[in-house]
């Protein structure tokens, strides 16, 4: 670009106006602004169809701000902080608010739905087919799209071949006229786009829009089974003022009763009807859980505890290390200064996670490099301690080098004038590094010292990809021998059996307040308040 | 870097008392001229280098280990040592043709990732660095506390919440949802500001004179940015990319949650479900897989090494 065509418009001394650059600007902003709010436009039908009411404010929310910064001369700041300030409200304080949130709920495994649909879907659960019960062949309608909804069952009589609509609020009957029926099967209707059978099928499935639809009729309901529809009958029904499931048949009452975190339906002799719970707010009940509950607490204590002294040592092994690595070839008199420098910076340059499985591999107590080398016979991943040892001396590999290179930095840093002038007072050479060299370098790589702390205490890659947070003991499948809190959450929401989201929620969110500790620590350390100014 | 060279006769070099093979040596005494000053040189210098080259061994022989894993065509554990008994490149073959572990489109799928995720965080990092450094706003130096503040959070610890966020993301737009490339790259682009406060303070150390006199000439706040600023920190633009590009490369449990179908994986679940499954038998495929993702990074890393050296004391923990 010429110095002529840089000149733009504002403070062009011979008044010529808009640039090229200034246009194509334009052009960019005008294509950008309109993208996004084509997009808005195209999700806001689908949203409103499943009354998603948040979900669209947050949408037209990032339109309205992105066409107040960007379509406006406005806010000059604005237009270059809003693009990641959007994305870490979205992607990172959006959901911490909403860990706190979920962290005063029961939500897991059993718990997912509201109470209205765990009513329904134990008293479907119950539902058998009554004799002479009509069945139908089964059509999907859409009002909107195949996949937008709202859906509607086509319902085919196969004993009278009268046509019905039915919805979750009831069963129509259609007028015939309007509905194609070919081979016994419809096949078009008025007002309505059909699904064709994958789309049932993958609709029909856990999570689909179809999953749990029910027609109501006066003899029960109408559910989908494959590609036909059957009328059930349920011999339980709900009494919401007495808020009490009973059993017509049997004429037994069941009400809900606490177990644990939630409350399941159970009757007067303590038979429950289903194992089928609900979320509900249950308050700071995972906080008090967490440090009362004589079970949980003391797995929750001593992670706690491990977690620390994880991290503690973690970050004292490698400054320690790297510390010694730094002063001892720190010296203009040794020679290959740069070649140490680069093959002690490998262990830092390989990707964390495949270094981490590596040393996992060593530890294997039958075969692994370590019993093999030092010929020791060490059940390394299999031993409570033993795992403990492994998680830190793989973590020192880990780590050294880092606090290598911030050592080197650091020393280098010191003027060579104090030591001298110490050593001229006659200081030795312990006296001079212990004196002198130490707490200068201190004040120096503080501030990593902190923030390493706080990158290992929530180092979930070393405890998970070394020993998956292992070993277990047979009776605890929840908390292993080196689980810190960052894995033992991991797997409370998201491991296999019986996810605690809501619990580890909690836990989650004890581990932000820890967090926020360290990081007002660090704030402390590294002066930042005072660079802000 | 300022040294004083030390001459004869004067206070040994400040170093490691404790250090018992300097402790060792100083009761042999010299006998003659030569020895004499190889004695004192091993007392001083060459004890160093004994440190030095154990520190090498510590840690070069896990490194060697892989590579002879590698190289090794049994592949077990049990059959694997420092050095290779036998060389054959059967396992990095067996990487490439075996679809139930497609490690070409792994390692795909972890560029891909890490190519959006760096660039459009350096981007907006960038942005957001140059208006705290430029522009004296309201809320400035609150934003940048708060900023500060929220980045000591890991992500990864509202790790439930977003899940359930892209599960219900996915139901209305599945072309974000779980079990997609680009929700995971939309998720990790929550932490696209995490380079401001590096970036930062290299735009302070610009001078704004640089700034007014392009104003002057008559550039707008945009050719301003791109074309005269930018251009001056590519240095550190190169660093802080590496060091997302790493913390991208290492992200795991993100990826554990959202990356389940073995086609969309990253190198980091990839991998480790590879290793997991027979944590014994599949040493020598796992360790071929292993030293070609850490060849291009650690060719970058000593590329780039005294600019990280520079970068890590600013602050960045390697993820």
């Amino acid at each position: 670009m010429s110095r002529a065509e840089d000149k733009g418009r504002r403070r062009d001394p011979e008044g010529r106006t808009e640039r090229s650059s200034g246009v194509v600007g334009l052009l960019i902003k005008i294509v950008a602004l309109g993208t996004i709010i084509g997009l808005a436009v195209m999700l806001t039908p689908a949203l409103v169809g499943t009354d998603r009411w948040g979900f669209l404010a947050v949408v037209w929310g990032v339109v309205a701000v992105l066409g107040v910064t960007y379509a406006t001369r406005r806010f000059v700041p604005a237009k270059y902080l809003v693009p990641g300030t959007l994305l870490l409200v979205l992607f990172v304080v959006y959901p911490i608010l909403m860990t706190f949130q979920l962290s005063t709920t029961n939500y897991g495994d059993g718990t997912r739905t509201s109470k209205e649909v765990t009513v329904s879907r134990i008293i479907g659960a119950a539902a058998q087919q009554a004799e002479g019960a009509r069945t139908f062949e089964l059509a999907v309608g859409s009002e909107g799209t195949a996949t937008s909804g709202p859906y509607t069952f086509l319902l085919l009589d196969a004993a009278t071949d009268e046509v019905f609509a039915g919805t979750p609020d009831g069963l129509t009957e259609l007028d015939p006229d309007t509905v194609t029926v070919e081979d016994g099967a419809i096949t078009a209707a008025e007002g309505f786009t059909l699904l064709d059978r994958r789309q049932i099928n993958e609709f029909s499935q856990r999570g689909g829009e179809l999953e749990g639809f029910a027609v109501p009729t006066d003899n029960g309901v109408i559910t989908a089974q494959g590609f036909s529809a059957v009328e059930l009958y349920s011999p339980l029904e709900y009494d919401a003022a007495a808020d009490t499931i009973t059993n017509v048949e049997t004429g037994v009452d069941y009400t809900p009763v606490q177990s644990g975190d939630r409350k399941l339906f159970t009757s007067a002799e303590g038979e429950r009807l289903s194992t089928q719970s609900w979320e509900e707010n249950v308050g700071l009940d995972n906080y008090v859980r967490a440090f009362t509950d004589p079970r949980i607490s003391s797995d929750f204590v001593g992670i706690f505890i491990w977690t620390l002294v994880f991290a503690v040592l973690s970050v004292g092994t490698t400054f320690a290390l790297g510390l010694f690595l730094a002063s001892v070839l720190n010296d203009a008199r040794v020679r290959g200064q740069r070649a140490y420098r680069s093959i002690l910076l490998l262990p830092y340059a390989i990707p964390g996670f495949i270094a981490l499985l590596v040393w996992s591999s060593f530890f294997n107590s039958e075969f692994g490099l370590i019993n093999n080398v030092l010929n020791l016979d060490i059940n390394w991943l299999g031993n409570p301690f033993w795992a403990k040892v492994a998680v830190l001396l793989a973590n020192l590999w880990l780590g050294f080098p880092y606090m290598f290179l911030v050592c080197t930095g650091a020393l280098q840093a010191i003027p060579s004038d104090y030591k001298e002038a110490a050593s001229l007072d006659g200081a030795t050479g312990w006296t001079n590094f212990s004196k002198i060299t130490f707490p200068l370098l201190l004040v120096a790589v503080a501030p990593l010292l902190v923030s390493s702390f706080a990158f290992n205490f929530n180092n979930f890659n070393a405890i998970f990809l070394l020993t998956e947070g292992g070993p277990f003991s047979p009776d605890n499948p929840t908390a292993g021998g080196t689980d810190i809190l960052i894995s033992y959450t991991y797997r409370l929401a998201v491991g296999g059996a019986g996810q605690q989201i809501g619990f580890a929620s909690a836990i989650s969110v004890v581990l932000f307040i820890i967090t926020g500790v360290l990081a007002a620590l660090q704030f402390r350390a590294t002066r930042a308040l005072e660079e802000v100014g | 870097m300022t040294q004083v060279t030390p001459q004869a006769g004067q206070v040994p070099a400040p170093a490691d008392l404790s250090d018992p093979s300097r402790r060792g040596r100083a009761f042999k005494g010299p006998r003659t001229a030569n020895k004499v000053s190889r004695g004192r040189w091993f007392r001083e210098v060459g004890w160093r280098h004994v440190i030095g080259i154990i520190a090498v061994l510590y840690a070069v022989i896990p490194i060697l280990y892989i590579l002879s894993a590698s190289l090794n065509p049994v592949g077990s554990v049990s059959s694997t040592s420092v050095l290779p008994d036998t060389v054959s490149i059967d396992n990095y073959v067996a990487l490439f043709t075996d679809p139930t572990r497609p490690f070409a489109r792994w390692f795909l799928n972890t560029l891909i990732v890490a190519v959006a995720v760096v660039i459009t965080s350096i981007f907006c990092s960038a942005l957001a660095a140059y208006a705290f450094s430029r522009f004296r706003f309201k809320g400035r130096r609150g934003s940048l506390l708060t900023l500060l503040l929220i980045q000591m959070f890991p992500q990864f610890l509202a790790a439930a919440a977003l899940f359930l966020m892209f599960t219900s993301i996915g139901e209305v737009l599945p072309a974000i949802g779980l079990d997609t490339l680009t929700g995971y790259i939309v998720v990790l682009l929550g932490g696209a500001l995490g380079q401001v406060w590096l970036i930062k303070g290299f735009f302070d150390s610009i001078p704004r004179e640089l700034d007014e006199a392009a104003l002057m000439d008559g550039a707008s706040h945009t050719q301003l940015y791109f074309l005269i600023i930018l251009p001056l920190v590519r240095p550190i633009i190169a660093v802080t990319g590496l060091l997302a590009f790493i913390g991208v490369l290492g992200e795991f449990i993100l990826a554990s949650i959202f990356l389940r179908d073995n086609e969309i994986k990253t190198l980091a679940v990839g991998l480790y479900g590879l290793l997991d499954a027979d944590r014994t038998n599949n040493l020598g495929v796992f360790a071929a897989a292993a030293v070609l993702t850490s060849i291009p990074v650690i060719l970058l890393f000593q590329y780039l090494q005294k600019f990280i050296v520079g970068g890590i004391t600013a602050g960045s923990v390697k993820g």
